[in-house]
């Protein structure tokens, strides 16, 4: 088989298992995620086939595996769809297969299968422990009630990302992409009888459909200009771009590309949570945490970023490098900066261990769309690699952290919240693989410098924008930097270090094996993930091991980008703002008790934070409540009920009027009128004449006897004259 | 179209077996309905498909008149109150008789004029004839015939502001009532758009295809506010047509106007490709409420609520369908809606970008069913009350849900037969 036929295969076993789970297995657990982690694993496999036969080819960039068929009959034209694996595919598709195994077989162990049914356990809530049989009043934790429903709809989502990656054009991407949105809408909202997943599933579906549908329009909008949505057709044919480029279409000044770009952006920046469509993201974490990790890590979020990626030579048209940037790219670079900065503020200040992550989530594709924004492409792409491996490390990790808490939530009986950090402290001792496993990707989300993955990406987008004069975007960035390194080692310092705040962090325990193995083996890459990319010119080990990864997914491009000379500046600043940050983080928290020490310092601006700058409340406001008093008050009882069936209940009634004018003054009196008195005039001259009806032969024959005589002698008279 | 009328008649009778008085006139009455339906789908002769027309309404009428929803009433002038069913049933016959009147004068206008009622030899002739009538030019008359014609099917499909005897007679129509409407009885219009409109009178539909988009566009967004604003679920159903059959409109309205362009062909075949989709789409959505409603017998959406653990495969079927009506890419609504929208695009460009938010709005009033009936906490009252869905429902289900998935994947093979008479018909 050739390639393109192993990667036509990549996204079925998901899909399968997702059918199979559903419609036969759904019964048994062993079974079901026995089908869900197997399809996984298939996928892993051919995946991995396909990267390593990917590699084999030279010049991958130029002569991408491809395969095609038509799929919409449209007038004289089909519309193809097919499997592109370039390199900038390649690299996703292995990460993606490798955080996608991870969690499949993570959610095991989080799911507790084997331990015994909870007697109070029903579907649509979290599970409330059991307890032991052998050991009556003990308790341990009980298995998840629709345990094989979760692998249903990971398999489903597992699908949807793999069917995005390996895409060869826009729709069936978008296909990915919004089967994946339905995944998150049910996998957060999987706890459903809890109200607030069931908001947060909703917010999340509709938040991200507003991006969706711009993005629709781009697509619809693209398909007209180029007649084509195959990316190899549009993006590598500089003849069109070109066109497309300087084509204006007369709104705010933008070519066809321009616009295009910004309603495809618009579609990543619901997708990737940017602001000021990144509200869902947070509530997201309403789900169990291996959904955390799959959405805020593995696909959906990076799956924005992905296609702006792929987008990219669209999103750039006219654009060289080292001139001035297109609007798309002004818009992005701005986005993706604030939202760096913006979400990196509101992490200091959560509780909850993984609202901080999804934060920090926000923050880090900030940076890759900030990156992007700058034209730095490799780098952005880079950032989306290490970022999906420490931040799929980092949210598996904070699961495990609150799979111990609970236990000991049940083991004590507290009444206390198993996420918020500040009844944890001193995980340590009580979790050390989770610890060590947590610290790498807490140290790899902040840039670590020179040993973790995400140091060398960060640093090679500092540089980038450094290098190209874009200050502002360079300033921001190393400051959300500190705010990284700040709110990371908070994370580590409040959760792990210090003493046990409450009785439940004492009674902690160390999680099953099914999530430990998978935290070591993301721990693994989120370190060497970053030694592929390190710059050749860099100093002292630049050169030791090649920099395959800049010349790789640089040839995705028409033209390669250039690899960004080395600078001591930006260097500097990347060590200093992740070691500053990291420091004043251990150094504010060390000693923290159950409050918050910057709250005192800080304020109003502390207030302002916690409530994540009151977005909620301000889209509540100013959305989805005008929203509603539209659609029921206006749209329905006013428009559909007062003025439509009120003007036609009034035509009703006029020809109601009028039918009884017509009854009252035309029917009744003239022609029933008319009716009645030839009736009545009939009626009467009957009434009459009946009198001479007596039924007496006698007068009868008289009456006959008179007539003939009449006539006899009137026809006598006449002949007689 | 007679595909999906004969599926989904049987699966109406079959989805109507709760009906437990007056079964005889009902089955009855349901086949005249049928006979109509396909009668429409089948005349090539004006007359026929006018006498087929209204064929179809009688039986719809009785149907909601004697079957429908029991109780609730409506309020009309002065105080005067009316059962919900009847009203409905009044409304639904003389909305659909005032717009035949004018489609049957518009019949004859034609047959005087061209001598014929033959649509084949009229499709030839008409569109080149020359000459007057009563005095008037031939352009007056066409454009006459043309808003006689458009008037009728924009009230059977609806066109907004046509829209509102649809939520009333969906609402209170019988489960297998409601399925042949939204499923048969609306595509008639769209139906007679694309029979009898674009060919009879390209010139017109050019002129007024502007009109035509600017309601389509407002049907897509005020149903969808409209079904986002309701509390009864069937209603908030019905609503969901409109706002689907919006979309047939907008693009029937872009290929009007520009006839034989690449995006025309497109945008008809989305169109009526929609229009199956519908079909399937809105008959199973209607049926599932039908099934929920049997079981609690309200359909007010508050009385729900966290369903799921006792429903779960009537969950998963709602969730299922509601997705493939949402449009969700991979299901079958999606493919042609994504036709329409490319092909209307570079035509009306303001009407299908505005069109977006009516989209959006699908999305919230899909997720607001959802979660008011299936999610949540459980509403304790229904706990023991309620079963699951049966077998024979199920099996009404399954070659609608089969289809919904089918089409989503692989809709070659009915776009292709789609395609060929788009071309043949409009290229």
């Amino acid at each position: 088989m050739t390639t393109a036929t192993w990667t036509w295969l990549i996204p079925l076993p998901p899909l399968l298992a997702f059918f199979l789970i559903l419609l036969f297995t759904r019964r048994n657990n062993a079974v079901s995620h026995t089908v869900g982690v197997g399809a996984a694993a298939l996928s892993w496999l051919l995946g991995m086939i396909v990267f390593v036969a990917a590699l084999g080819v030279d010049h991958l960039g130029e002569h991408p595996i491809t395969s095609s068929v038509g799929w919409l009959p449209l007038g004289d034209k089909i519309f193809s769809i097919g499997v592109l694996v370039d390199p900038l595919s390649a690299v996703t598709l292995f990460f993606v297969a490798w955080t996608v195994l991870m969690i499949f077989i993570y959610s095991i162990g989080y799911h507790n299968f084997g331990q015994p049914r909870g007697a109070q356990d029903v579907p649509g809530l979290p599970p409330h422990g059991a307890t032991d049989a052998k050991h009556p009043g003990h308790h341990v934790p009980s298995v998840e009630p629709m345990y094989a429903r979760f692998f249903a709809f990971i398999a489903l989502f597992a699908f949807g990302m793999y069917t995005l990656v390996v895409s060869d054009n826009l729709l069936t991407l978008f296909v990915g992409w919004e089967i994946m949105g339905l995944c998150s809408y049910l996998l957060i909202g999987f706890w459903y009888a809890k109200p607030s997943a069931r908001a947060a599933a909703i917010k999340a579906f509709m938040t991200t459909r507003v991006g969706d549908v711009f993005m629709l329009l781009g697509i619809v909008a693209l398909y007209s200009a180029t007649g084509t949505l195959n990316f190899r057709e549009i993006l590598y044919n500089h003849e069109l771009l070109q066109t497309l480029a300087s084509t204006p279409v007369g709104v705010f000044g933008l070519s066809a590309a321009g616009l295009i770009g910004l309603l495809l952006f618009i579609g990543t920046v619901g997708k990737s949570a940017q602001w000021p469509l990144h509200v869902w993201l947070p509530d997201a974490m309403e789900g169990p945490t291996p959904v955390s990790a799959m959405i805020h890590a593995a696909t959906m979020v990076s799956a924005g970023v992905y296609m702006v990626l792929r987008i990219f030579p669209l999103l750039s048209a006219g654009w060289v490098e080292g001139g001035d940037l297109t609007t798309p790219m002004t818009v992005m670079a701005f986005i993706g900066a604030f939202s760096a900065l913006f979400a990196a503020s509101i992490a200091v200040a959560q509780k909850d261990i993984k609202r901080v992550l999804a934060y920090s989530t926000i923050s880090q594709l900030g940076y890759m769309i900030a990156a992007l924004g700058i034209g730095a492409y490799v780098a952005a792409a880079f950032h989306l690699l290490t970022h999906a491996f420490f931040k799929a490390l980092l949210f598996l990790g904070s699961g495990s952290v609150i799979h111990g808490m609970e236990h000991g939530v049940q083991h004590t009986g507290e009444q206390i919240d198993a996420q918020d950090m500040f009844n944890m402290g001193g995980l340590k001792s009580k979790m050390p693989i989770t610890f060590w496993a947590f610290l790498i990707g807490g140290f790899s989300l902040s840039g670590f410098p020179l040993i973790t993955a995400g140091f060398w990406s960060k640093d090679e987008i500092l540089a980038d924008a450094f290098a190209n004069g874009r200050w502002i975007v360079f300033a921001v960035l190393a400051l959300s930097a500190v705010l990284t390194g700040l709110y990371s080692m908070r994370q580590i310092t409040l959760t792990f270090l210090g003493t046990p705040r409450t009785k439940a962090a004492e009674h902690a325990s160390e999680s099953v094996r099914t999530m430990t193995i998978p935290l070591m083996v993301l721990a693994v890459f989120a370190i060497g993930a970053g030694w592929m990319g390190i710059p050749n010119t860099f100093p002292g080990i630049g050169g030791l091991l090649p920099s395959w990864f800049h010349e790789f997914v640089g040839g995705t491009l028409l033209e390669p980008p250039l690899e960004v000379e080395f600078n001591i500046v930006p260097l500097l600043v990347s060590f200093s703002v992740a070691l500053g940050g990291l420091a004043l983080g251990w150094l504010v928290y060390r000693r923290a008790g159950q409050t918050d020490p910057l709250r005192k310092p800080l304020g109003f601006i502390y207030t302002l934070l916690e409530n994540k700058y009151y977005f909620d409340e301000l889209y509540a406001w100013l959305f989805v409540r005008p929203a509603k008093w539209f659609a029921e008050q206006f749209s329905y009882l006013f428009l559909d009920r007062q003025v439509i069936d009120g003007a036609l209940h009034r035509m009703a009634r006029v020809i109601f009027a009028l039918g009884r004018v017509f009854r009252n003054y035309f029917d009744a009196p003239v022609v029933n009128g008319f009716g009645d008195f030839t009736a009545s005039v009939t009626q009467s001259l009957g009434r009459t004449l009946r009198k001479i009806q007596t039924g007496q032969v006698q007068q009868y024959l008289l009456f006959v006897a008179l007539l003939a005589f009449g006539g006899l002698f009137y026809y006598l008279l006449n002949t007689l004259k | 179209m007679v595909l999906l009328t004969t599926l989904l008649a049987p699966l109406a009778i079959l989805a109507s077996f709760s009906i437990e008085e007056k079964v005889k006139p009902y089955m009855a009455l349901f086949l005249a309905l049928e006979t109509g339906m396909l009668g429409v789908f089948l005349s090539l002769d004006l007359l026929l498909f006018f006498v087929f027309w209204e064929l179809g309404l009688v039986p719809m009428f009785f149907l909601i008149d004697q079957w429908g929803s029991k109780t609730g009433e409506r309020e009309l002038w002065g105080g005067m109150k009316v059962s919900a069913r009847g009203y409905a049933s009044f409304k639904f016959m003389i909305y659909t008789m005032a717009g035949s009147l004018g489609l049957l004068l518009a019949i004859q206008m034609l047959g005087v004029v061209s001598g014929t009622f033959d649509m084949l030899a009229l499709f030839q002739s008409w569109p080149s004839l020359t000459g007057s009538l009563f005095g008037l030019s031939i352009e007056t008359v066409k454009a006459v015939a043309f808003w006689a014609f458009a008037i009728a099917f924009a009230i059977k499909v609806p066109v907004w502001p046509f829209h509102t005897w649809l939520p009333d007679a969906h609402t209170e129509a019988p489960t297998a009532g409601s399925m042949i409407l939204a499923g048969v009885l609306l595509k008639l219009g769209a139906y007679g758009f694309l029979r009898l409109v674009l060919p009879l009178y390209p010139e017109q539909a050019r002129q007024y295809a502007g009109a035509l988009a600017l309601l389509a566009t407002a049907a897509i967004i005020f149903g969808a506010l409209s079904a986002y604003g309701q509390r009864d679920f069937k209603r908030m159903v019905a609503y969901s047509s409109v706002n689907h059959m919006g979309i047939v409109v907008l693009g029937i309205a872009a290929a009007a106007y520009a006839a034989g362009t690449e995006s025309a062909t497109i945008a008809l075949n989305g169109a009526v490709l929609q229009m199956f989709n519908h079909g399937i789409s809105a008959a199973a959505m209607f049926f599932l409420v039908g099934v929920i409603y049997e079981r609690t017998h309200t359909r007010d959406l508050e009385d729900w609520g966290g369903l799921f653990p006792l429903v779960p495969v009537f969950g998963s079927l709602l969730i299922f369908s509601s997705m493939s009506s949402l449009g969700l890419p991979g299901l079958n609504s999606f493919v042609s809606e994504f036709l329409v929208v490319r092909g209307a695009w570079p035509i009306f460009t303001l009407f299908t970008a505005l069109s977006m938010i009516g989209l959006l709005f699908t999305g919230a009033y899909i997720l607001k069913g959802i979660a008011k009936t299936l999610h949540g906490p459980l509403n304790e009252k229904w706990k023991g009350h309620i079963s699951d869905i049966n077998r024979r429902e199920i099996i009404v289900l399954a070659p609608l849900v089969v289809l919904m998935l089918w089409l989503g994947l692989w809709p070659a093979w009915l776009l292709n037969v789609i395609n060929q008479a788009v071309v043949k018909l409009f290229g």
